[in-house]
């Protein structure tokens, strides 16, 4: 793996970078900061493979699964024998990163942890992986990127448990070091809770390892995003600039304007996947924003909404497409009111159709974000973003409560 | 009449053709899948049309409850609803209101049924369901018949059958767009040969675009289910196109093309689907089953679908019934299967080498020569010989490849 930083000027900590994985295999360099597409056993939830050449290329072939998605149904052994998870899901030619946690349906669960496991909630319930277990399981899958094995905490628990947390995930780190003897592309795990001092040192300690990257964790998990900011640059002060930053748990818009602004590469598309099982299609506009923070236009931006919920029954006529001009598939073509139909019905096409839109305008959000970083217009960019959501928050408001904004 | 019927080829009974629709060009025999909501299981109509799907059914019923076909209607048509290029197929709403609800009624007014909306007593004429499909504007609309089990027996079948004759004048009456759509009469009368025979002869002379058999697929034996198959086509005029409505498995298929019928709809392929079964030439493959969880084969390695090109049974394995990919991936590999059906039967007729394909079909799906009596039966009087694939052969290998391709052939 490769990674080069080209920091823009007078943007702060925000970078912009090129990711490149994979040797031969993946001749396609991955502009950062960029969008990790999140997968259920590899694949995206409702978005089968031939469907995914209609997404921005090479934007969506970064992919990110848990291997603990795998714990029931096929052996590591199988897996192995197919040739590892490229070969199994039948995408030669994407990057897949593998991290145990997904925020979806293997979620760490610190009660239980212990010092010779992590526990996670999975989908065949609650099981304690081991390091070596776990980098057993990477070595059959043969990820591109795999993060080590984290003690991740909830931001409320008490200093000692968040002080055993980093220990431990230090030590299963080194453990994960020397169990990857076929010299795979390991991202060492950062926790530290809510404790600056504990993530400034647990980011020294895991600097000082041979590592490719860094993977920032015990994000998601109770913190609040006013003491978040300083958490962050904590972390990212002390590591080197010249190694990727991945990140999980900041899903809304603003918790990766937030993210980036303190220096992280890699996000996760977790919000992608809550939007669409709620029927959100995403609607700002990215060109619209960086239009108006070209011309410095700061005060009025942007549409009145961000998202609209296509089961409503004002779009049970509607025969445009969900964003006018919207290059994606689903844009392109099938109307509202075809959607909002199929999700009346209980049909998954439904959810086919928004996880294309969804993807394909997220990922038009961290392309204008890399634009933005590039033209050295990144706080505006977020000022004006931040802003103009607010605002649209604040019109909507009691209209749609069903969903973070 | 708004459809062009050429026959390209024939072997007996059996005929390959062309079937000009509005909206598309159909090669015959052809299956066409159930999209009973203008959508079938996840697929978008690009995979549709990748697969090779010339018409979709939708389901009258269904779509006059939600959108409604006033909205249908309102924003274009279905085609233009579901952004579907090629051919529709809309049933009359009969059947599904008689099947799905248990408070249906038949009188001569029409199906009075119970809505599902408010609990209020509805009624569905032939005037009314006409008027539904012309709203929805697919290419093939089917006539209200009176619907009855195919298990029922009595005076009840004599009734329905003249009752389907006597609404098939009321749709006539009732359809506003004869040059857009084709109105299709359907063949009742259960099992009773005679009775087929006063509705065939009832609706042949109406000179409708197509004719479908109908009561059938509802239970009844194979035997009786082929006899009557084969009276139907035999008595219909050569120049038409034949649909045995709710056919089928592959190997009902089959033996109905070989009788010379054109046009077939079933939920079973998507349906099983969902169920984590997939269709091979050996029968049905169950994804489900422990054996698969380490196979790395394709599902069916003779296929060239994308599902087969990918994947591992074994992958596919740990996603059915969990992931709603599972699902997704089967139906696209089951209707790739259908469609590669469809497309062989028209082939090898047109190319004359149709009994070589049915004995080839046959010994794959009965590699031990057990091939069910009823397909003999229906294939002497379609004048196929099926002889060299009903030898009885036994070698310890066919045991060895049951053991480990654990099939369960649906016939
Ligand atoms: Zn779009
Ligand atoms: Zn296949």
């Amino acid at each position: 793996m490769k990674f080069a930083v080209k920091k823009a000027l007078s943007n702060g900590r925000a970078r912009t970078g090129v990711l490149q994985v994979g040797g031969s295999s993946c001749p396609h360099p991955i502009e950062t900061p960029a969008l990790l597409l999140t997968t259920r056993k590899g694949l995206p939830l409702f978005i089968s493979p031939d469907l995914l050449p209609s997404l921005p290329f090479p934007d969506s072939h970064l992919l990110q699964f848990s291997p603990l998605h795998f714990l029931d149904g096929i052996s590591i052994k199988t897996i192995s024998n197919i040739g590892g998870v490229h070969q199994m899901v039948g995408l030669r030619e994407h990057i897949f990163a593998a991290v145990p946690r997904d925020s979806i349906v293997s979620l760490p669960e610190y009660d239980s942890t212990n010092r010779i496991g992590a526990s996670f909630e999975t989908p065949c319930g609650r099981r304690l992986i081991k390091p070596a277990e776990y980098m057993e399981m990477i070595s059959s899958m043969k990820p591109d990127i795999s993060v080590s094995l984290a003690d991740e905490v909830p931001s409320w628990v008490s200093s000692k448990r968040n002080k055993a947390s980093v220990d431990r995930t230090l030590r299963w780190l080194d453990d994960c070091i020397s169990l990857n003897v076929t010299g795979r592309t390991l991202f060492g795990s950062i926790v530290g809770g809510s404790s600056e001092d504990q993530r400034r040192h647990c980011s020294e300690e895991v600097s000082r390892r041979n590592v490719s990257g860094f993977w920032i964790g015990g994000f998601g998990l109770g913190e609040s995003m006013d003491e978040r900011s300083a958490l962050l640059t904590a972390i990212t002060d002390v590591l080197p600039e010249d190694k990727p930053r991945q990140i999980s748990g900041l899903e809304l818009p603003e918790e990766v304007l937030q993210g980036v602004a303190a220096g992280i590469d890699l996000f996760d598309s977790t919000y992608i996947y809550h939007l669409t099982l709620g029927g959100f299609a995403l609607i700002f506009s990215h060109e619209e924003n960086k239009r108006k923070v070209s011309s410095y236009e700061l005060s009025d931006i942007g549409n009145d909404d961000t998202k609209i919920n296509l089961r409503a029954t004002i779009y049970r006529k509607d025969a445009s497409p969900i964003v006018d001009g919207c290059k994606c598939y689903t844009c392109q073509n099938h109307t509202k009111a075809y959607i909002n139909h199929l999700f009346n019905v209980h049909e998954m096409l439904a959810q086919t159709l928004l996880e294309i839109h969804n993807t394909h305008h997220y990922l038009g959000f961290f392309r204008s974000i890399r634009e933005a970083i590039k033209d050295g217009k990144f706080e505006q960019f977020r000022k004006s973003f931040v802003g103009s959501r607010r605002a649209a928050a604040a019109a909507s408001l009691g209209a749609m409560s069903c969903i973070r904004i | 009449m708004a459809l062009r019927f050429e026959v390209l080829g024939r072997f007996n009974h059996a005929r390959a053709a062309q079937l000009t629709l509005p909206h598309f060009v159909c090669q015959t025999p052809l299956f066409m899948p159930v999209g009973t909501q203008g959508t079938i299981k996840g697929l978008t109509t690009s995979q549709l049309e990748e697969i090779g799907c010339q018409i979709i059914l939708g389901n009258t019923y269904h779509l006059a409850l939600r959108p409604t076909s006033e909205l249908i209607d309102e924003l274009g048509g279905l085609h233009k609803f579901m952004n579907w290029p090629r051919a529709l197929l809309t049933d009359s709403g009969g059947f599904q209101m008689v099947s799905l609800l248990h408070l249906a009624d038949i009188t001569e007014k029409g199906v009075t049924f119970q809505s599902p909306v408010d609990g209020k007593p509805m009624l569905l004429t032939p005037e009314q369901s006409i008027q539904i499909q012309n709203r929805i504007g697919a290419d093939i609309i089917m006539a209200l018949d009176d619907v009855v089990k195919t298990t029922i027996t009595g005076p009840r079948i004599e009734e329905a059958m003249y009752r389907t004759l006597r609404w098939i004048d009321r749709c006539i009456a009732a359809h506003k767009r004869p040059h857009e759509q084709n109105l299709f009469g359907i063949v009742q009368g259960g099992l009773d040969p005679v009775l087929r025979d006063i509705c065939l002869k009832g609706l042949v002379e109406r000179n409708l675009p197509g004719y479908a058999i109908g009561g059938l697929a509802g239970g009844e034996d194979k035997d009786s289910f082929w006899r009557v198959v084969a009276q139907c086509t035999a008595a219909l005029p050569e120049d038409k196109p034949r649909y045995v409505m709710g056919v089928g498995y592959p190997l009902d298929i089959v033996v109905c093309s070989a009788l010379g019928a054109d046009m077939y709809d079933c939920v079973y392929p998507t349906r099983t689907a969902r169920f984590g079964a997939a269709l091979v030439p050996e029968g049905v493959l169950k994804l489900k089953h422990q054996a698969m969880s380490s196979d790395v084969r394709p599902i069916d390695p003779t296929c060239e679908c994308m599902v087969c090109k990918n994947y591992t049974r074994a992958y596919i394995h740990c996603l059915v019934t969990k992931d709603a990919m599972g699902s997704q991936l089967l139906s696209f590999h089951n209707l790739h299967y259908m469609m590669k059906l469809s497309r062989h039967l028209h082939s090898s007729i047109v190319e004359g080498r149709f009994p070589e394909f049915v004995c080839d079909f046959l010994q794959k799906m009965f590699p031990k020569g057990d091939v069910p009596e009823w397909v003999c039966n229906a294939m002497e009087v379609a004048g196929i010989d099926i002889s060299s694939c009903c030898a009885p052969f036994f070698s310890s290998q066919d045991k060895m490849k049951e053991e480990v391709f654990p099939i369960n052939v649906t016939a």
